[in-house]
């Protein structure tokens, strides 16, 4: 499959994936969500892909959806929208969320609605100090999607979760950092390069383990401890079992740097 | 494994091997077919279930399929071939006839899809563990039938009337959380861990009285057959027969004696 709305890339065991319609702010079409869903598939059959960025073309990272591109004729009947997030949104969030590799979104411009909301399901977020997040569904009679209601009160807390959702104000990269929102806010120029090197860094890393550790802390956020201490004892088990774990204890005592493989 | 250990030879569909002292794991291993069940794998199920019967040294079987798929209906070419005639004197039935009397007990770890006539066999199980990513469903009624093999009747025992009724009129499939939630399976680990858990669930039970685990499982079995009042009959009948045995001795004594029992099976 060619891809017309999105660049696709594998190098060095970092699958980079940048939404491609900057003259539409890399809006959402269903084009997108179909190849999207394609990339995806093929990051999660290729072993030798150990880390995901995602990031934007031009001046914004993502507008959301292209509100043109679902346009209701007059005499229509209305649109569905719920099951257009089944197959478009909906299975998007749940593939990066459960991705077995950690995921880093690089945010070098705007990110409204689903653009914003996308960006919240992957695992680490930068953002260029000029970007914003913008959850914009209020001002045209929606609600956040894409996991929003969902990630949003999580990472901020219910009050500034519930106000965003409500005004729809844009949020500052800065902002967002303080506030918990994102990882970190950086300088415009040194967004791709240090994005770059973070996934360069976990392309060197132990994979299956960092999988692990993604699993348990999303799990985190609907179990109870005591679910949570098994789901440890579960995990950690199969992480004792890889050999990159057997590969970090005899570098560790060799006093060397481990090489992991990713198994 | 001691020579009391004999091995066992399972087929061309199934792998049969010890997991463990006194327990024997069965391994559904058709994958090119993703398990389905045609009557070849029902045949070799029935005989090693048949042998291991007769084998003392078995005490608990786990029952397991593959990684991605536990198993996936059964087979849709020998369905095709099938006329309303030759249905009727298929030896199927037979077959998932002596596979329901196995009198030992059975714990099933399921990974992956559990469908049709695969999610029948796993519901033959005493005992059913799932993997975090095992997708059960009775999909038949896509294919303009209905489960062949007690698919309405032990996922109604399962799960109650409503949620029975939607895997069975929809075709749709239900993921392993739902699955513990509504009754169908005991536990859910992450995938990986399945096989081991069930394994150490039969090695448990391998390690307790092999006349009691025969006779708790066949009373259970019955209050699905017989009401409460038969149920409770049959129940205090096998719990005298109990008192006759050399285990129900060792164990009172052994319990008296605060050491650990050593049952014979009898």
């Amino acid at each position: 499959m060619t891809y017309e709305t999105i660049l696709f890339d594998v190098a060095e065991g970092v699958a980079t994936i940048t939404l491609n319609r900057p003259d539409k702010l890399n809006s959402f079409t269903a084009k997108m969500h179909e190849e999207l869903a394609d990339a995806l598939k093929r990051i999660q059959k290729d072993a030798s892909v150990r880390c995901l960025l995602l990031t934007g073309s031009g001046r914004g990272f993502c507008a959301g959806q292209d509100l043109g591109d679902r346009v209701v004729q007059p005499g229509d009947e209305p649109l569905n929208i719920g099951a257009y997030l089944e197959v478009g949104y909906n299975r998007l969030v749940r593939t990066i969320t459960s991705l077995e590799m950690p995921v880093i979104c690089a945010v070098n411009g705007v990110a409204a609605g689903a653009g914003a909301n996308l960006a919240f399901a992957c695992d680490i977020v930068l953002a260029a100090k000029s970007a914003s997040f913008i959850q914009a569904f209020c001002k045209i009679g929606l609600i956040p999607d894409s996991g929003g209601t969902w990630t949003l009160p999580r990472l901020v807390g219910q009050s500034r979760a519930m106000a965003l959702a409500l005004l729809g104000d844009k949020v500052p990269a800065e902002q967002a950092a303080q506030w918990g929102m994102i990882w970190k806010a950086v300088d415009d120029d040194a967004l791709m390069t240090e994005a770059g090197a973070m996934a360069a860094h976990f392309a060197t890393q132990p994979t299956k383990g960092l999988a692990l550790i993604k699993q348990a802390i999303r799990a985190s956020s609907t179990n109870t401890l005591d679910q949570q201490l098994d789901l440890e004892r579960d995990l950690q088990t199969i992480a004792g079992r890889t050999d990159d774990y057997r590969e970090g204890v005899a570098a560790f005592m060799d006093k060397r740097k481990p090489n992991f493989q990713g198994k | 494994m001691s020579a009391a250990y004999e091995a066992f030879a399972g087929g061309e569909d199934i792998l049969a091997a010890w997991a463990r002292p006194h327990v024997l794991q069965i391994t559904l291993n058709r994958p090119k077919a993703r398990n389905a069940l045609r009557t070849q794998t029902l045949r070799e199920l029935a005989e090693v279930l048949r042998l291991a019967t007769a084998d003392d040294a078995v005490r608990c079987v786990v029952l397991t399929g593959g990684p991605t798929v536990f198993a996936a209906g059964a087979d849709i070419t020998e369905l095709a071939a099938h006329t309303a005639t030759s249905i009727l004197t298929d030896d199927r039935p037979r077959l998932w006839e002596s596979i329901r009397r196995f009198p030992k007990p059975m714990v099933a770890a399921i990974n992956g899809f559990s469908l049709g006539g695969g999610n029948e066999l796993a519901m033959h199980a005493d005992i059913l563990i799932a993997g975090d990513t095992a997708q059960f469903g009775q999909p038949e009624v896509n294919l303009g039938i209905i489960p062949g093999a007690g698919g309405t009747q032990r996922l109604t025992l399962a799960l109650g009337k409503s949620n029975a009724m939607l895997l069975n009129l929809t075709g749709g499939f239900m993921d392993a959380r739902t699955a513990l939630a509504q009754g169908l399976v005991s536990e859910v680990v992450p995938a990986p861990l399945t096989i081991e858990r069930a394994v150490a669930i039969a090695a448990t039970i391998a390690a307790k009285p092999p006349l009691a685990v025969r006779m708790a499982k066949e009373a259970v079995l019955k209050s699905f057959e017989v009401g409460l009042e038969q149920g409770l009959h049959a129940e205090r009948r096998a719990f005298c027969q109990l008192f006759a045995t050399a285990d129900k001795q060792e164990g009172v004594n052994a319990f008296l004696e605060k050491r650990k029992p050593d049952f014979q099976g009898r």
